[in-house]
């Protein structure tokens, strides 16, 4: 019971994880029709670069590299990395992209897939983050919020709640509750949602599509950012910037957004949330070494019963 | 779809122009292997003439070049003739050098007790070794089948996905397989069933498969490879599924059976990839789960698009070119990646449809002439399909 619940938690921490990433390939998906292949190089960007600050912002503010600094550090941190990736978000768009906005959409995905390799392979550079891993200095206290034990002698086990879990969801949650609103509830909402329908018509309509393109991909690559700094709270020891975990971790939250209905900003979040189940549930009782089958496995199936995802919609295809 | 209407006139004179090349290379019978038997005679020549791999540096970069042409050209088949995206072109040559690996090297061990090469050229051996990488391409062939499914129901960026993710599978499956036996008296003291499931040495890669590979057999299958994928592009098949890649529905209206046209594409292209892995794996003597990685699929993927989507020589030059390059790039090995990012980005900005486009390198210099002379609108159909 403990071990369900306990692998409950991780699921949900990760999943929220997932669905931070999942929302920038849906949206930019929804909008230009093309997997943002770079969307986990600006995850890596967001990690690295939370890495980086903290290197130097903490010892410039007088606080070791081991002790945990006031929670506003780590907001500090947290938001300066998400505007250094929505500003990197921004100019790939403009510089990459754009030019590319009436070419078939093969030419868009080759150049985001060039894109993403450039991005890793600067990353790699000596005098950008360096080909080898770091160790990321603790922000937050890892302490436990609320222990349970439950049974008794041999058999006894903990379930903790740790500090970082809480955080994670918390901030993912928040994060997404903000999005939903921005998308939803405002002018600019409108807009995003009208050029994903039918950007020439949106255009028509006086919405400067242009801006609106930029916005979501500012949008997204700030939640990349979020989503990666979450990560080295969870796991401080980050990879090297061109390592496969990365675009795995990328790829999974595609495949989320694949999952959920891509296009659809509640199917993303739903679809990060299953991915992390079937992830962590499969890893614990089954076993952890096919975790990435699981995963892949369960894409095939479901595109193959329904190829628009679990909420997403189907459009016939019209002469 | 408004350039559906320029891109006629081209398609029309593109389609005629291989009716004329299939009433060229159509003669009775043996004729068409003619081509192919060119091909082994060079394959022979270069063999008998350069220093083996094993001595030279040079002969294995040679070597490597016709493995990495095999496996451009034959993604070629799936990502610019048929216009699917497959990114798992790795994968399938993962599963062919496994496959042939584990044939010659636990065959060797059962046949003559030791997994050193055996036999001298067109010896027991090599024949052994043909015969795996055939095993090998067909093996690959029917994971080609099986990824091919989706993409009757798929389209696009998602079969991409689905691609890369069965390449992420098998990645991880061959992680998964046991050590590798290497002492010949515990293999028969135990008996066959400890072959399955095979053990493939986990992730630390096959190691020590006999290096059978050399310039003839690189170049005779490479040959073969060729002839077969332009002989296909002019057929009527491969006309099927170029009409495949320009409209899917307009060739479904024209009684195109899509579905059965993918799914050849991704069999054929797959038999090929495995072949090539099969050559790989006895080059190097090793092969390992992370050659099945998407990382590797890339730079087949980068071929294709570069050489120009459906254009057999503009693929063979820039796989020529992309393997050089990163040889004469060895001082700056960090920046050899960006250099190819770089590549991408900026001939997908200037010249999307790649160096040579749908054409081949001899009919560039017909086109020309035909352009002076009529000065018409000269959109490829590659443009098309947004």
């Amino acid at each position: 019971m403990s071990d369900f619940a306990q692998t409950l938690i991780t699921a949900i921490a990760i999943g929220s994880l997932y669905a931070l990433i999942a929302l920038g390939y849906t949206m930019v998906y929804g909008i230009l029709k093309f997997i943002n292949f770079a969307h986990s190089d600006i995850v890596v960007l967001g990690a690295w670069g939370s890495y980086s600050l903290s290197v130097r912002v903490l010892p410039a503010l007088g606080y070791g590299l081991k002790e945990v600094p006031p929670v506003w550090v780590a907001l500090m941190i947290l938001l300066l990395a998400m505007i250094f990736c929505g500003a990197i978000g921004f100019t790939i768009e403009r510089l990459a992209y754009r030019p590319l906005r009436r070419a078939p959409r093969l030419n868009v995905l080759i150049t985001a897939i060039g894109v993403s390799l450039l991005l890793q392979n600067v990353g790699q550079l000596s005098f950008v983050f360096g080909a080898s891993p770091q160790d990321m200095p603790p922000l937050l206290s890892d302490r436990a919020l609320a222990t349970f034990s439950f049974g008794e002698g041999e058999s006894a086990r903990q379930l903790v709640i740790g500090m970082v879990d809480v955080v994670i969801f918390t901030t993912a949650t928040s994060l997404m509750l903000i999005m939903q609103y921005l998308v939803f509830r405002t002018k600019l909402g409108v807009a995003m949602r009208a050029v994903s329908f039918n950007t020439d018509t949106a255009a028509l309509m006086g919405i400067p599509v242009d801006r609106v393109v930029s916005f979501t991909f500012v949008l997204g690559s700030m939640l990349a950012a979020a989503a990666g700094f979450l990560i080295v709270m969870k796991y401080p020891s980050i990879s090297q910037p061109a390592h496969t975990i990365w675009v795995l971790l990328g790829l999974k939250a595609f495949v989320a957004a694949v999952i959920g209905g891509i296009g659809n900003v509640r199917g993303a979040v739903l679809g990060g949330f299953v991915i992390a189940f079937v992830e962590q549930f499969g890893a614990f009782y089954v076993s952890s070494n096919y975790r990435d089958v699981y995963v892949f496995t369960l894409l095939i199936l479901i595109l193959l019963v329904k190829p628009s995802g679990l909420l997403g919609s189907t459009l016939r295809e019209k002469v | 779809m408004m350039r559906g209407t320029s891109s006629v006139g081209s398609d029309a004179a593109a389609v005629a122009k291989s009716e004329a090349a299939e009433v060229a290379v159509k003669g009775n019978g043996w004729t068409g292997l003619i081509p192919i038997a060119i091909g082994i005679l060079i394959a022979l020549v270069l063999h008998f003439s350069l220093p083996a791999p094993q001595r030279s540096y040079n002969t294995q970069i040679l070597q490597i070049i016709g493995i990495v042409i095999v496996l451009a050209v034959s993604l070629n088949i799936v990502n610019g003739m048929t216009g699917q995206f497959s990114i798992g072109h790795a994968g399938f040559m993962a599963v062919g050098g496994y496959t042939a690996a584990s044939i010659t090297y636990y065959g060797s061990m059962l046949l003559w007790g030791s997994t050193v090469k055996h036999g001298g050229f067109l010896g027991s051996g090599d024949w052994l070794f043909l015969g795996s990488c055939l095993a090998g391409g067909l093996v690959a062939a029917i994971a080609g089948y099986v990824v091919g499914l989706p993409s009757l129901r798929l389209r696009g960026d998602y079969l991409a996905i689905v691609t890369l993710g069965f390449g992420e599978i098998i990645r991880v499956v061959l992680q998964q397989t046991g050590p590798l036996i290497e002492d010949i008296e515990a293999l028969q003291s135990v008996g066959l069933k400890q072959l399955v499931p095979p053990p493939l040495g986990g992730s630390l890669g096959f190691s020590g498969i006999p290096k059978y590979t050399n310039l003839f057999w690189v170049y005779s299958i490479l040959a073969i490879t060729l002839v077969v994928a332009y002989r296909l592009k002019s057929s009527s098949a491969g006309r099927s599924m170029i009409s495949v890649r320009e409209d899917e529905i307009a060739a479904q209206a024209m009684g195109v059976n899509i579905a059965r046209q993918k799914v050849t594409a991704f069999v054929v292209a797959a038999f090929f990839a495995g072949v090539a892995g099969g050559l790989f794996a006895h080059s190097t003597g090793t092969v390992s789960p992370k050659d099945a990685g998407f990382q590797q699929s890339f730079d087949y993927v980068i071929m294709t698009v570069l050489g120009g989507r459906g254009s057999i020589s503009g693929v063979t030059l820039a796989a020529v070119f992309l393997t050089v390059l990163p040889e004469l790039l060895r001082d700056f090995e960090q920046y050899r990646l960006i250099v190819y990012a770089l590549l991408l980005i900026i001939m997908m900005l200037v010249r999307p449809q790649g160096l040579l486009g749908i054409h081949e390198v001899w009919e560039m210099f017909n086109r020309r002439r035909r352009k002076a002379e009529t000065s018409g609108s000269d959109v490829s159909p590659a443009e098309v399909g947004s």
